[in-house]
Parts: C-alpha cells; sequence; structure tokens
C-alpha cells in the first residue's frame, strides 16, 4: 500500500499566494473570534469551583441548574460530562473548603435525585488561576524563541527559522479560533496540548528543510523554487503517513479517553490538521518569499565574496 | 552486504531484557491493602505481625497474604470491604501503638517486591484522593522574625542597664512589608554601647545610627540575602512540619512538596474527607508560659481594657480575665517533645523542654515559689476581615489560659500540662510534635477526586491506548508488510522501555501521562516513518535492496534528530511550566522522545538487519 505511486510533482511554489490567502481569512476569522468572543477559560485559569457528580439515570441539566439558583448559586455551568448521567457543575471561586462545597451541593443534588453521587471537587484561588495563565504565555512565548533559535542555528539562515515560526504560529491561533468559535472549556490541558502541535508541527517543518538542504547540497545552481517544491513533494508521504498514524491514535484517545481529555485531544486533532497544512503550504513558501538562496544554507561556500573588508 | 556489528544486537537485547523485567511489575494490578506501622518508628516483627493476624481472624477478616516491607506490616485483602473493616478494627484496639493506613498492594510475586521492581505510582486522578495546594506566608515569616529580635533586642538593653524609649517596625517591604526594626533612643544616649548590646544578640544584624526626631535612633534593616534566607527556612520548615503532620494521619505514600518561591502541595491518595484534614494540617497551635501578674487588678484592665505596664490581659476558658506578665518564661519554639497522657486530673500533656527553655524555667520556678504560674494555649486561624472596604486575610490569635498553678518547687525540663480535654491534648500532642508551622498557610487550591472516578479514568485510558496502538500496528503491517511488523515490534519495545524508565523513576502516572504514552507511539511511528519512506525512495531510485536500507537509516537520521530536538524542546518548555498532570505528560512526552529515537535507529535496525543482513543476496524487500 502506498498514498502516492508515483513521485508526486505538485506545483506548491507556484500557488502559494493562494495558500497565503487562505491562511490568511482563517488566521483573521481566528483573531476576531479570538478578541470578540474571548476563550471559554477553565477554572485552571479563571479560579472557582467545579464538581462532577453522576446520576443514577439520565441527568436533568436545567432542573440541576434551576436548584443551583434556588440554593443562591446566581449564575451555574452545569454541562453535561461524559455519559448522559455524568454532569460537571461550575461556580465562581469560592472561600468555602471543598468539604464545605461538597456537603452543600450534596444537598442541593439530592433535591433533584437521592441517588446522585459527588464523584470530584475541585477549588481552586482565583491567584493560582491568574498565575497559571502567566506561566502558559511564558511557556508558549520561551518555546517558540528556543525553536527559533534552535533552526537558526541549525540551518543557519533566519529565512527558514522565520518561516518555521510563522507555520507554527499559525497552528496554535487556529486551534485558539476554533477553540473560541466553538466555545469548548479551554483549561491547561489544552495548552499542553497546543505545546505539543508545536512540537509536532514543526516536526514536519524541519524534515522539509532537511530535504532543501540536501538538495541544495546536491547542486547549488538549482532553482530555488524548483528545489523547495521537489523537496515538499519528496517528503509528501511521509508528512501524509505519520500525521495518519498520529490522528489514528489521537482519535482513539478522542473517542475512548473519556470526558477529561476531550479538550486535549480535540486540540491536538486541529492542531495536527493545521500543522500538516503549514508545513506543506507555509514554511518553505515564507523561506521563499524571504530570498532564500543555496548559500544560505551553505555558509561555507558563501563566505569568500561577501567579506572584503580589512 | 548489511553489518549491524554484534555488540549492538547484544546491546539493544540487554536494552529490551532490563526493561522488561522493570516494567512487569505493572501487569499485575493490585489489591487492596492495610498498612500497619508502628508508632514508636519500631519495625514491625514477626510477633506483632502474629498479634494482628490473629487480631483480624478473631473478627473473621479474611486476609489474602501479608508481609513485612520497610518495617510496615502490609496486610493485603481481597475486597475492600475487608480492607475498611481491618483498619476500623486495627483503629479500634491498637490506636495507641499502631498507625493504620488504606493502601493498594501489588499483585506482583514476592520475588520481584524483593528485588525493588515496583509498579509505577498512579497520580490522584488514577486512584483517587485529596490534592491541597498551600500557599506560604512568606511575609508573615519575615514578620515573625523581627518579633523575636525585637523581643531580644528588648531583653538584651534590659540586662544591659541601656535605656530606650520604643522599638517599632520599620515598613521598607513591597506592599508595606516589614522588613526592619527602628529603636528610638533618648537624648544624649550611648550609641556604640547601645549597638554593641545589640549586637550580642545577632552579630550578622546590621545597624545604622541616625538622628530622629526626638534624640537618636538605631536602624537594623534585614538584607534581601537575609529576607530570602528566612523566606526559604520558613518554606522548608512548613513543608518537614506538613509531612510530619500527614505522616501522623496515617495515610499511605503521601507526597509534600515544595512548589514555586512561596507554595506547597500535599497530594493524599486514598483521602477524601478533606475538612478533618485540612484543619489539622494547617493548624497553628501551641503553648506558651506566663507568670500571673498578681499586683495588679485584671477587672479594672478589662474594664478600661488596658493593661497596666509590663502585664498583657488575657482570659480563661471560662471566659474571667487575668492578668499575665509580659515576659515569657517559655516559649512554644521551646517546647521539644509532647505526648498526651492522662493524670489524676484528667487528659495531660506531657512536655520536655530544650536546653534555653529548661534554663530559663529553672531559673524562674526558682525565684518565685508560692507564686501562680498560667499555661497559655495559643491557636492561630486565619480570618477575612474589612479594612476600606476591602476584604483582607488577617491572621489572628485564639489566645486561652488554660491553667494555673501555684509553683511548689523547682520545674525541671519535663513536667505535665492539665486543664485541657481528651481532644486539645491529642490534637496538641500531635501539632507540638510535628513541629510548628514557621509561617502561616493557606489552601489555594485544592482537588478531591472520588475513588471511582479514579477506576474509570484508568479503564479509558488504557483502552484508548491499547485501542490506538493496535489500530496503528494493523495499518503499519498494511502499509509496510515486512517491515511494518518491524515497525510494531519495535513501537511495542518503545512502550515497555517508557514504562520501564517511569516505575524505575517513580514518577507517578496521571491521565494526561497515559495520553503521553499515547502520543509517543505517534513520535515513535514517525523516525519509523522516516526511515522506511527514505528506503522506498533509494528503492525507486534503483538502489540495491541492502544499500537501500543503509542509505534508508543514514540518510533519515538528521531528518530524525532535528524533528525530535524540537520536539524535545516543546517536552521541556511543558516540563518546567507544568505542574501536577501537566508535568507528568511532559516526562512522559520527553521520556518518551529518548525511548523512540533509540528503539527506531538501534532496534529497528538490529531487526532489520537480522531479516536481510549478512552475507546473503536479498532480490526484494518486503516494504509494500
Amino acid at each position: 500500500m502506498e498514498f502516492f505511486h508515483r513521485a508526486t510533482n505538485f506545483p506548491f511554489m507556484s500557488t502559494r499566494k493562494l495558500w497565503y490567502a487562505l491562511s490568511g481569512v482563517l488566521i483573521l476569522i481566528s483573531l476576531i473570534s479570538l478578541f470578540t468572543r474571548g476563550l471559554d477559560l477553565g477554572v485552571d485559569f479563571t479560579g472557582g469551583v467545579t464538581v462532577q457528580a453522576s446520576f443514577p439515570a439520565a441527568a436533568n441539566r436545567d432542573a440541576v441548574s434551576s436548584a443551583l439558583i434556588r440554593a443562591g448559586y446566581p449564575d451555574p455551568q452545569v454541562t453535561i460530562f461524559g455519559t448522559s448521567r455524568d454532569i460537571a457543575i461550575r461556580l465562581p471561586p469560592s472561600t468555602q473548603s471543598t468539604e464545605a462545597v461538597r456537603e452543600r451541593l450534596e444537598q442541593i443534588l439530592h433535591g433533584v435525585d437521592p441517588g446522585a453521587q459527588i464523584r470530584q471537587v475541585e477549588v481552586i484561588g482565583p491567584q493560582v488561576g491568574g498565575e497559571l495563565q502567566r506561566s502558559a504565555v511564558q511557556g508558549l512565548l520561551a518555546t517558540l524563541l528556543l525553536i527559533f533559535g534552535y533552526i537558526a542555528l541549525r540551518f543557519h539562515t533566519w529565512r527558514l527559522s522565520l518561516g518555521a515560526i510563522l507555520a507554527v504560529m499559525h497552528d496554535p491561533i487556529l486551534v485558539l479560533g476554533v477553540f473560541s468559535l466553538t466555545r469548548t472549556t479551554f483549561d491547561l490541558t489544552v495548552v499542553a496540548a497546543m505545546l505539543a502541535v508545536i512540537g509536532y508541527s514543526l516536526n514536519d517543518t524541519v524534515v522539509v528543510f532537511d530535504r532543501i538542504r540536501e538538495r541544495f547540497h546536491g547542486s547549488r545552481r538549482l532553482d530555488p523554487v524548483l528545489v523547495l517544491d521537489q523537496s515538499i513533494n519528496q517528503t509528501l508521504s511521509r508528512t501524509i503517513m505519520t500525521k495518519v498514524v498520529t490522528l489514528i491514535v489521537v482519535v482513539a484517545l478522542y473517542a475512548l479517553g473519556g470526558p477529561v481529555l476531550k479538550g486535549f485531544s480535540e486540540a491536538l486533532i486541529i492542531g495536527i490538521l493545521a500543522g500538516t497544512y503549514s508545513s506543506i503550504y507555509i514554511s518553505s513558501a515564507v523561506a521563499l518569499d524571504c530570498g532564500l538562496k543555496a548559500e544560505h544554507l551553505l555558509p561555507s561556500a558563501a563566505k569568500r565574496p561577501v567579506d572584503n573588508m580589512p | 552486504m548489511l553489518e549491524f556489528p554484534r555488540w549492538k544486537y547484544v546491546l539493544v537485547a540487554l536494552v529490551v531484557l532490563t526493561a522488561l523485567l522493570f516494567a512487569l511489575p505493572n501487569v499485575f494490578g493490585e489489591d487492596p491493602a492495610l498498612q500497619v506501622e508502628r508508632k514508636s518508628s519500631l519495625p514491625m516483627d514477626n510477633f506483632a505481625r502474629q498479634s494482628i493476624e490473629d487480631l483480624l481472624r478473631k473478627q473473621q477478616i479474611p486476609i489474602t497474604r501479608d508481609y513485612i516491607d520497610n518495617g510496615r506490616l502490609i496486610l493485603v485483602f481481597n475486597d475492600v470491604a475487608a480492607q475498611l473493616k481491618a483498619r476500623d478494627t486495627v483503629d479500634a484496639t491498637l490506636a495507641d501503638v499502631d498507625r493504620a493506613a488504606l493502601s493498594t498492594a501489588s499483585r506482583a510475586p514476592a520475588w520481584m517486591r524483593k528485588l525493588g521492581l515496583k509498579p509505577m505510582p498512579l497520580g490522584l486522578d488514577l486512584r483517587g484522593g485529596l490534592y491541597l495546594l498551600y500557599q506560604v506566608d512568606v511575609n508573615g515569616a519575615v514578620s515573625q522574625l523581627l518579633e523575636t529580635y525585637e523581643q531580644s533586642f528588648r531583653r538584651a538593653l534590659t540586662e544591659a542597664k541601656l535605656p530606650f524609649t520604643e522599638i517599632t517596625p520599620i515598613n521598607a517591604g513591597a506592599g508595606g512589608n516589614a522588613t526592619g526594626l527602628r529603636i528610638t533612643l533618648p537624648p544624649q544616649s550611648d550609641t556604640s554601647a547601645l549597638t554593641a548590646a545589640l549586637k550580642t544578640v545577632d552579630n550578622s544584624l546590621d545597624f545604622q545610627v541616625r538622628t530622629g526626631q526626638s534624640g537618636p535612633e538605631i536602624d537594623m534593616v534585614l538584607s534581601p540575602a537575609q529576607i530570602k534566607a528566612r523566606e526559604d527556612y520558613a518554606l522548608e520548615q512548613n513543608r518537614t512540619t506538613l509531612m510530619n503532620r500527614v505522616n501522623e494521619l496515617g495515610v499511605s505514600e503521601p507526597i509534600v512538596q515544595r512548589q514555586g518561591l512561596d507554595r506547597i502541595n500535599v497530594q493524599l491518595p486514598g483521602v477524601q474527607n478533606s475538612a478533618e484534614v485540612k484543619d489539622m494540617l494547617g493548624k497553628v497551635a501551641t503553648l506558651e508560659f506566663r507568670l500571673v501578674d498578681t499586683q495588679d487588678n485584671p477587672l479594672q484592665a478589662e474594664q478600661s481594657g488596658r493593661a497596666p505596664l509590663g502585664a498583657k490581659l488575657y482570659h480563661r476558658k471560662d471566659g474571667s480575665a487575668i492578668l499575665l506578665k509580659r515576659e515569657v518564661v517559655v516559649t512554644g519554639d521551646e517546647l521539644t517533645q509532647a505526648t498526651s497522657t492522662t493524670s489524676n486530673e484528667g487528659p495531660a500533656v506531657s512536655i520536655k523542654l530544650d536546653a534555653r527553655g529548661a534554663d530559663s524555667m529553672q531559673r524562674t520556678t526558682r525565684l518565685n515559689v508560692g507564686k501562680p504560674l498560667a499555661v497559655v494555649y495559643i491557636e492561630k486561624s486565619r480570618r477575612q476581615v474589612e479594612i476600606n472596604g476591602q476584604k483582607v486575610e488577617r491572621e489572628t490569635n485564639n489566645e486561652s489560659v488554660i491553667n494555673v498553678a501555684t509553683i511548689r518547687g523547682v520545674f525541671g525540663p519535663q513536667f505535665e500540662v492539665t486543664g485541657l480535654t481528651a481532644a486539645e491534648a491529642r490534637d496538641l500532642s500531635l501539632l507540638l510534635r510535628s513541629g510548628s508551622l514557621a509561617a502561616p498557610v493557606d489552601v489555594v487550591e485544592e482537588r478531591a477526586i472520588g475513588p471511582s472516578l479514579g477506576q474509570e479514568n484508568i479503564d479509558k485510558g488504557v483502552r484508548a491506548l491499547v485501542i490506538g496502538m493496535l489500530a496503528v500496528f494493523v495499518f503499519m503491517a498494511l502499509y509496510y508488510h515486512a517491515f511494518g511488523l518491524v515497525a510494531d515490534a519495535v513501537l511495542l519495545a518503545n512502550v515497555v522501555l517508557l514504562t520501564a524508565l517511569l516505575s524505575l523513576l517513580r514518577a507517578s502516572l496521571s491521565l494526561p501521562g497515559i495520553a503521553g504514552i499515547i502520543l509517543t507511539v505517534g513520535i515513535a511511528v514517525d523516525a519509523n516513518v522516516l526511515i522506511y519512506e527514505r528506503i522506498r525512495e533509494e528503492l525507486r531510485n534503483g538502489v540495491s535492496p541492502q544499500a537501500a536500507i543503509r542509505a534508508g537509516f543514514d540518510k533519515a537520521f538528521s531528518a530524525i534528530a532535528d524533528s525530535n530536538v524540537t520536539a524535545l524542546i516543546a517536552g521541556l518548555a511543558l516540563w518546567v511550566i507544568g505542574t501536577g498532570p501537566i508535568r507528568g505528560f511532559a516526562i512522559v512526552l520527553t521520556l518518551g522522545i529518548a525511548t523512540s529515537m533509540f528503539t527506531s535507529l538501534m532496534g529497528s535496525r538490529a531487526l532489520i538487519s537480522l531479516i536481510y543482513g549478512g552475507r546473503r543476496k536479498v532480490a526484494q524487500l518486503a516494504i509494500g
């Protein structure tokens, strides 16, 4: 079995304006949604109380909601979590201990259905939430910087670094956009998934770059457009194969891993798809438009004429 | 011709076999167990084991097996019901000498346990339990230090007979926190003599003489290094104290660790009741001994709300007022040991003093025979108060005089204190024994995970892992034929290696950790795909099969290395920013990258060389 029986020869570079436009539109939509709708931040980031409970029969969300409102919780968020019998309740930050929250909610839920069972209580102080937000942003930025540095070091040119970074930033922005548009809860596990996505997306880009360097090594007089096209085509079956396999496991995780890992695996699925696209269509195209040439990748050969200062 | 050196075959085989051994304990599963240890910190012996076995047998609680591990008796049961009943039985009859904690015991055979081979510990999300994140008030620790200095300064200056007007805190720190003390002096004071006297308290302190409004002043401001050292000390001291208290609670495999600059996280597997645990862990309670001020009238002081000079107003437990001398005879820090006992007058705490405390107590009691001595019970708690419309947490001392006794003779370093209820005596002795918290703590994050949810998380995670891997195995075999099967073997080896490493490091496995293992499968596949695609490409270019294999491995190497390093960067970043389960994910991801590089570059090559290597002629490769 093979995805491509013959060597492919897709003209990725000459059609790059189209892909820029497509990515531009997607990023714009994501950013607009992020700035207008924002993200549905999880308790990890906002602080607050979450309670997971299960009912002997299908849970009645509205009944739970109204019981909570009657009990003096003004704006409870009640969602079905996992099976139809499980719910998650989210309440604003509280100074009560988990035990107090548990007791209070047990009373309320027993009013709805005496067989209700509380399975997990989380109380997160607002200051912890704020700190986690900061450290998540710092982690993302630090990762991007380190990667930029590594690629510049490894490939001797900022053109490729820039291409890689743009492609890599492209992916988490789209993940954020989808999370914002679909109002999926954005918690710490999603940040973890996004960092994994950055790693993955980069992985593809680096493999393509590696091939570009190899091609230029073979013959430095080749047209960059041709080299980039060939490199992407030659690594295409590997890129797609790897992503298919990774998607298989991530989809298994999404379908079977339970509600805790839903957001995590969703972010991975979106990120892997976006990453595959960006490493094929975006990263090399950016490098090309920055004027990538053979000598940028082979610095020893390029040194001679450049510097004639004493 | 395809050569693979013999020593590399041996290395791969050795690594995989060792990994299998370390990973093996994980497949046996666990039984509910009870862990019993001596309160006296003596190890369990066969005699004690026999008596506990007999006790449970009498109650008709079936024990599956039991053994002594690290001085603790581990009793294994068939079901949770027997486990709980056994705990209650041990608690009811042996609570004075033994401490029982619910735990789990691996079903792995005894020889594995004896070799120290243990399964990966499970995170709280997989086994249920209580997670607490404490915020340590490090500023409070600094002001406590200043208070101690203030007292010492007063004592030093009084002893040296050098007059001073007042000692006040200097609020120069961020947010107006006190970082120093100012000693205001009467005019024409001998500042050098004063400074010398102050230096006797602590020679490392820096004293600055300046001219104030009413006369000279001496400033002592702590250096940033001194503040940092104090904060660090407070955090470490608090961690130790929390650890001691957790141990007193009887929880199996608890984790108490520092997190960041001013946090401590406590993980208590199996614990469900948070209120009781939090109360015990966060409590700050201690005793103080002071002489009673018999010259002044406490009623008058209470009415006017002002205590006479040198005295402080207290209340007894029944609410009546009493005046005590300002000087403390013995502070809580000078208590070294406390055990709850019963005396003729009811519950009591037997107390032992350190050298300084004993000295002070001896001196005071010798000079004050016939006079009354009071015992003050101090419990610190945090309360929200409103200041200028803003809610602020304030530490409040709840002090009450629990006992006043007439001194009949000179006190030695050990004596008994009465006047407490049995519960108070027990709590107090526990708190004094575990050490005091050097700074107040506050719970800022709390998670309680029910045990059934944990089991469900394990089931789901493992099912996703197994099904995802099976799908990948089938797909790889279809796509790459024999090479696909090699890749499958390598993937399996990778999971074994990763499990072995995690078991070896005793890194606890959480649900995101399982997700990390699943993702590692994806990464490990990638390296193989890179190699195989390269081999196919070489074959298409008309290269001979064996040369194609060699070229495939060689040329794919730089791509594999580069792509793994970038993934490693992301993994390490996660490791640094993440806490709890996220860190677990990062550990798995980072280790997984390392193991996948080994298995795909070494393991895969070994297997393929075994199939196609040597001097035989290979006409075709089964690479799909």
